[in-house]
């Protein structure tokens, strides 16, 4: 509250606000309510009773546990493979001067800018030209190319903010390369790859459309999910697996927006 | 005994530019060094090449009689005091010091026990707990120096150390240095463009201009006797007089200094006509047209200041004006 004047904001622009909110987030509210009905073949509003008991049989639904596990395999190790692709980048980028150094930069972001049908599409054909049978594996490569950009953007910005003479110091003190990165390079930076993971966590853990071009029979979480929409079958047990997923992407999402906007007391200490 | 850095031909080029070309230089154990040049001039890329974070192109580099080149930063006896510190920002100014020692695995209340005498060294006891960010630039400085001190390195490498200081706080420094430097006889290699600050603190100068050593010597020396006019005119400002010049006001036909605090405005000599003046405090400068080139002269306080405009002749003792030969 910098001024009196805009302590108040007018009552038109409150209820737009709230309509804007109610917007984004009613439908999400709709989905837990259903997590909670009684009916479940169709969905009708308002329930016509509520019950806790699909939480007890998405417990003992195998194919939930099996898809569930997938997508975490997945996820990790995209994350995994991201990190260490994302960040060898980033200080390749920010490091060293070449010739072409912004084009490169600029086509390592490309793939979070394309849309994920063609980077499906583009990688089902590149398996397919390889001979390279659909497996788990082909669904982690798809993800990392998206998550190796998150892990990327985070940490190049920190590597800019870090002064140069930091690791020259290190050096200069005594340290090999190996003793730089663990004591200097990896605490200023480390922050920013826990927020890249994170992200790209939570991006690779609801993927649908790269997942559908690269998947073989696997189905993960957000394509078991799909498939179950389809059939009206104990419907609200999908509901009860989306409040999951949601639990699982926003927290991480939640906790990487507060590393990062600490990490200027890390790394920004001035001149 | 060998030099503690000797400079056989050394030469670092970026591409086309030739950052050091053919440097020679000695630098003795135990002496205050200083490296003195425009920005560009290639100072800062020898002490690079002290300290190895950059290797020559061609020539020999030897650090205390061992062969330099292909030796990684890590593995030289030397530590630098960077321009911009380049403290650890995740450190306490404690542990920063110690950085070295725990690298060389020394262990944790042995090292934090060095750290506090080396912060005593240099007048900040009792502040290991600081993170650097809460420090003064003066401050973090002294925290640089610790942490390269407290490594006992053979000869410890100074980035401009005093650049980004106050004028208050620089003078203070330089003294501190100075101390500092006689008391521990470590061989001290710094570098500046600032003239005033190597002449009061160095034993030896080294002048640089585009890759080249200028010249090498005492302050003395370089002040009183320059061999180019690049070094009488960057190393205190001289008059630098053209050969033409030189001998119109009775003198070989050669390029000469002439300091401006050795010219004196008196009754007899060559007329001048003043241009501009200004005031310094403890002098006035004056600047004179002298048959239509340009000279300064240092007029002490109290005595009357010569409007612009006004005709005066000038003087100075023969010896004051130093030759450089024609071709300088």
């Amino acid at each position: 509250m910098r001024s009196d004047r805009h302590t108040r904001a007018p009552l038109r622009l409150k209820i737009a606000a709230g309509i804007g909110l109610a917007f984004l987030h009613l439908p999400i509210l709709l989905i837990f309510l259903y997590a909670f009905t009684t009916e479940e073949k169709s969905y009708q509003f308002p329930p016509p009773g509520l019950t806790l008991k699909w939480f007890a049989v998405t417990w003992n639904r195998p194919d939930v546990w099996e898809a569930l596990g997938l997508s975490v395999r997945v996820a990790s190790i995209s994350t995994v493979v991201a990190l260490t692709l994302g960040t060898l980048c980033a200080a390749a980028i920010s490091q060293t001067r070449f010739f072409g150094r912004e084009a490169i930069s600029l086509l390592v972001i490309l793939p979070i800018a394309l849309p994920g049908i063609i980077t499906g599409i583009s990688l089902r054909s590149a398996f397919n030209l390889a001979e390279i049978p659909f497996s788990f594996w082909t669904i982690v490569l798809g993800h990392a190319t998206f998550c190796v950009v998150v892990v990327y953007n985070n940490a190049v910005a920190r590597f800019r903010r870090m002064s140069g003479s930091l690791i020259e110091a290190s050096m200069d003190l005594g340290a090999d390369g190996f003793q730089t990165f663990r004591h200097v390079i990896l605490p200023n930076i480390g922050t920013a790859l826990l927020a890249g993971g994170m992200l790209a966590f939570a991006l690779s853990f609801d993927e649908v459309i790269v997942t559908t071009f690269t998947a073989g029979q696997q189905a993960t979480l957000p394509i078991w999910m799909l498939e179950e929409l389809v059939r009206p079958r104990q419907r609200p047990v999908t509901n009860v697996v989306a409040m999951v997923v949601v639990l699982v992407t926003f927290l991480p999402i939640l906790a990487a927006y507060y590393l990062t906007r600490d990490g200027d007391q890390i790394s920004g200490q001035g001149k | 005994m060998p030099h503690a850095v000797s400079f056989q031909k050394v030469s670092r080029h970026f591409g086309s530019v030739r950052a050091v070309d053919a440097v020679d230089l000695e630098v003795e154990p135990g002496e205050f060094f200083a490296m003195l040049g425009p920005s560009g001039s290639g100072k800062t890329t020898c002490l690079r090449l002290i300290a190895g974070f950059e290797q020559p192109t061609s020539g020999h580099i030897e650090i205390f009689g061992e062969t330099a080149e292909g030796v990684p930063p890590y593995r030289r006896n030397v530590n630098t005091v960077f321009q911009d510190y380049a403290l650890f920002p995740h450190l306490n100014v404690a542990d920063n010091v110690a950085y070295g020692l725990m690298i060389r695995g020394v262990g944790g209340t042995e090292r934090l026990r060095e750290a506090e005498a080396a912060l005593e060294m240099v007048k900040l006891p009792g502040y290991g707990a600081r993170k650097p960010g809460e420090l003064s630039g003066g401050q973090r400085q002294r925290v640089a120096l610790a942490r390269a001190l407290v490594n006992k390195p053979k000869v410890l490498l100074l980035d401009e150390p005093l650049g980004a200081l106050d004028l208050k706080l620089r003078e203070q420094m330089q003294d501190e240095l100075r101390l500092l430097q006689k008391s521990l006889g470590i061989t001290f290699v710094f570098v500046t463009h600032d003239q005033g600050e190597a002449l009061s603190m160095a034993d030896r100068i080294a002048v640089f201009n585009h890759g080249r050593i200028m010249q090498t010597g005492t302050p003395e020396e370089i002040y009183r006797r320059p061999k180019t006019r690049f070094v009488a005119d960057f190393v205190g400002s001289s008059n630098v007089l053209s050969p033409a010049l030189t001998q119109r006001l009775g003198g070989p036909a050669e390029w000469a200094s002439l300091r401006p605090e050795d010219i004196r405005l008196s009754t007899e000599g060559a007329e001048a006509v003043v241009t501009a003046t200004s005031f310094l405090g403890s002098a006035t400068r004056v600047t004179l047209d002298l048959a239509g080139e340009k000279l300064t002269v240092l007029h002490p306080a109290g005595a009357p200041v010569p409007a612009p405009g006004a005709k005066v002749r000038i003087a100075w003792d023969k010896a004051a004006l130093h030759l450089m030969g024609p071709e300088a």
